[in-house]
């Protein structure tokens, strides 16, 4: 006989494994990353005085669920595959770095080089972010609720930068072939870096990052940048430039 | 470069025999030499300054300026063939639960696939597995080819993060962090259009056929505090499992030492200005960097002063040509070199076979250097098909290990004439210089001397 069971119990089963909680206040960075380098599909864990401490939530390699109450150091979430990681406070240097997929959620500012090298998934930035964001990313999709500094989306490969606020100064100085969105201004764009029209399919993608990072932000209203592709031979006439 | 930039003493002028130059007293400038007023007419036509690979070829002071004493009434030699002189080395136990243990000190340098084709990364590990060697990947990431034939994987960490792969990472023997080479400390890697075939512009995430100029700083750390942190994330994503390197181009060898020490290094990895490149401009090359011989004691002293000589490994790269320089880098405190430009040599670059066809490149076997222009003869430093077949990987492997085993029997005949029982026995006090300019560079005395300029002793 199959045994049938109420959905009250299906629904309890579903949620028996409530968040493994840690508390950095007395155990170690160590330990929390060994424990999710084993973790299986599904789990989560809530960390509590994270401090700032480095390296949080590194090397994620399976669709977990990590809460970080508080603010974390460099390195949050670096080299992210799979899961969601959420910091409730602010991200140090390298937010992400290399993110192959899954989602980073900072809900304050991040520092420098967020995201940098990210070669997929979405990394999303309620605040600002500072100097850097986007640096070299490779298919990484950003957004950034707040304003962006220097240097920005710097030898930007692929993938996307959607900025809600303003960019520094050189935004996609030297960039190849990622698509920058900014809505506020711009200070000034970097070598090789123009604005370009806005099309349908641009406004498309634009509505689809902002929905997924669950903003209510009009996508007519952000303007659009990219690669002029003048410097991707070596030319005499390009010395300038450099 | 061309067949321009063949030493002035080998070549007549057009039309002329060399014996015949004296004859009609033609004098040569030694300022405006041949190659320096071809590289001006070159420079004048094109408007672009000249790309090219190898390393230095300018004379320095260097291993060759070295002898070993040997033993002697005060020293007892090993019977060359019946008493073991071992070679083994054991690689980044510093902080890492899983070092590398390697058969011979011995080690390929990181060269990336992109520079060079498919099957030269795989004869180069195939050659390296056979003798129990580590190859090392390069400005690219890792291919399947590559981790497949490898039984020791460096995995390069560099500023472009190419390919980067945090699962590749997983898969890597040891990380090595990439400051900088000895071709061009302070500069990024390059590619030119030619080589970013679809595979390559695939794993670098660049459009096909673009010219790549890569990063030459870290995008997401500066500086020693903060790249103590990121070998702290590193080894935190690998569980402290992995040995992590950190490579310098030799520049100022002392400090960035000190630095990679406080900074967490396992390793060591000094690349010195001989040390070859796949692309860089020939200026760069040529005047940025120190050489090898000048750059290891420097290091050493780091080292021994921080307690750490031994415990932190040394990996030396930069102009390795023979056992006598492996067991001279090692005399002079090394743990390990690594070969870049002599594994291609021994896999079959500037091979006389091809000779024809390096006069139609306006080049000659032994002066070729055109890597960045992906049309080598050899089927190495390239990413053209046709070409690339023409290096069968088995047997280019196959050379590759015949080299490694001359070099460690080289090197092991040379510790054993000085009574040790372990290449990692030889020690400076084995070694005099034949020039003063070595000598103060190495810091071992004038032969017949005890004078070592700057150290100790007058002449």
């Amino acid at each position: 006989m199959v045994t049938l069971t109420a959905p009250e119990s299906l629904e309890t089963a579903a949620t028996a494994e409530a968040p493994t909680k840690v508390d950095l206040a007395d155990a170690p960075v160590r330990g929390l990353n060994q424990d999710l380098h084993h973790a299986v599909d599904g789990q989560s864990w809530t960390v509590a005085n994270p401090g700032g401490k480095h390296s949080l939530a590194v090397g994620i390699t399976a669709d977990v669920t990590v809460t970080i109450d508080g603010h974390a150091g460099y390195y949050a979430a670096g080299m992210h595959q799979k899961g969601t990681v959420t910091v409730d406070g602010n991200a140090g240097v390298g937010l992400a770095e290399n993110i192959m997929s899954g989602t980073v959620h900072v809900k304050g500012d991040a520092s420098q080089s967020a995201a940098a090298t990210g070669h997929g998934g979405l990394v999303v930035i309620d605040g600002n972010a500072g100097a850097r964001c986007g640096i070299s990313m490779k298919g990484v999709d950003i957004v950034v609720g707040g304003n962006i500094g220097h240097m920005s989306a710097f030898m930007a490969q692929a993938g996307r930068l959607v900025v809600c606020g303003d960019a520094g100064d050189a935004l996609g100085d030297s960039i190849y072939e990622a698509r920058i969105y900014v809505k506020g201004t711009v200070a000034s764009l970097g070598a090789d870096c123009i604005e370009k029209p806005l099309r349908e399919e641009h406004l498309a993608e634009l509505a689809e990052l902002l929905e997924a990072a669950g903003r209510t932000d009009n996508p007519a209203d952000f303007r659009r940048y990219g690669s002029a592709r003048n410097l991707y031979h070596f030319h005499v006439d390009n010395s300038t430039a450099y | 470069m061309t067949i321009t930039s063949v030493p002035a003493p080998a070549q007549a002028p057009a039309g002329i025999a060399a014996s015949d130059i004296a004859a009609l007293g033609l004098r040569e400038s030694a300022t405006f030499d041949r190659a320096t007023i071809a590289d001006i007419q070159r420079a004048a036509a094109t408007g672009v300054y000249d790309i090219r690979g190898w390393g230095a070829k300018r004379k320095v002071p260097h291993f060759d300026d070295l002898l070993f004493l040997g033993a002697s009434m005060s020293r007892y030699p090993l019977e060359g063939y019946r008493e073991k002189c071992d070679t083994d080395v054991v690689l980044g136990d510093r902080h890492a639960s899983r070092p590398l243990h390697l058969a011979t000190p011995v080690t390929i340098a990181g060269m990336s696939f992109g520079a060079l084709s498919a099957n030269a990364k795989e004869a180069l590990g195939r050659g390296a597995s056979e003798v129990g060697t580590s190859t090392t990947t390069g400005d690219g990431g890792m291919t399947p080819e590559e981790r497949g034939q490898s039984k020791h994987l460096v995995y390069q960490y560099l500023p472009s993060r190419y390919g980067m792969n945090p699962d590749d990472l997983r898969k890597a023997d040891a990380i090595e962090i990439v400051l900088g080479q000895g071709a061009k400390p302070g500069g990024g890697g390059m590619l030119l259009g030619q080589k970013i075939t679809e595979r390559v512009a695939g794993m670098r995430t660049l459009p096909v056929g673009i010219d790549q100029r890569s990063a030459s700083r870290h995008p997401d750390w500066t500086g020693p505090d903060d790249l103590e942190i990121k070998i702290g994330e590193l080894r935190e994503i690998t569980d402290w499992k992995t040995p992590i390197y950190v490579k310098v181009g030799a520049s100022r060898p002392y400090y960035d030492t000190a630095l990679a020490v406080k900074s967490g290094a396992d390793v060591v990895v000094l690349d010195g200005m001989q040390g070859g490149t796949a692309a860089t401009q020939q200026v760069f090359i040529e005047n940025v960097g120190i050489p090898t011989l000048a750059a290891i004691p420097q290091v050493v002293q780091a080292l021994q002063e921080l307690g750490v000589h031994r415990k932190v490994q040394l990996i030396v790269s930069g102009g390795i040509r023979t056992g006598a320089d492996v067991a001279k880098a090692m005399a002079l405190g090394a743990d390990a070199v690594a070969i870049g430009t002599a594994a291609l040599i021994a896999l079959g670059d500037n091979d006389p076979r091809y000779a024809a066809e390096y006069a139609e490149l306006g080049s000659a076997a032994g002066f070729y250097d055109d890597f960045q222009d992906g049309r080598d003869p050899a089927g190495i430093t390239t990413q053209d098909p046709s070409l690339a077949s023409r290096l069968d990987p088995v047997a280019a492997g196959k050379r590759l290990a015949n080299y490694l085993r001359v070099l460690t029997m080289e090197a092991q005949t040379i510790a054993r004439a000085c009574g040790k029982s372990h290449l990692h026995n030889l020690e400076p006090e084995d070694l005099v210089a034949l020039t003063i300019e070595a000598s103060a560079m190495a810091r071992v005395p004038l032969a017949g001397t005890s004078w070592i300029p700057g150290v100790q002793g007058s002449f």
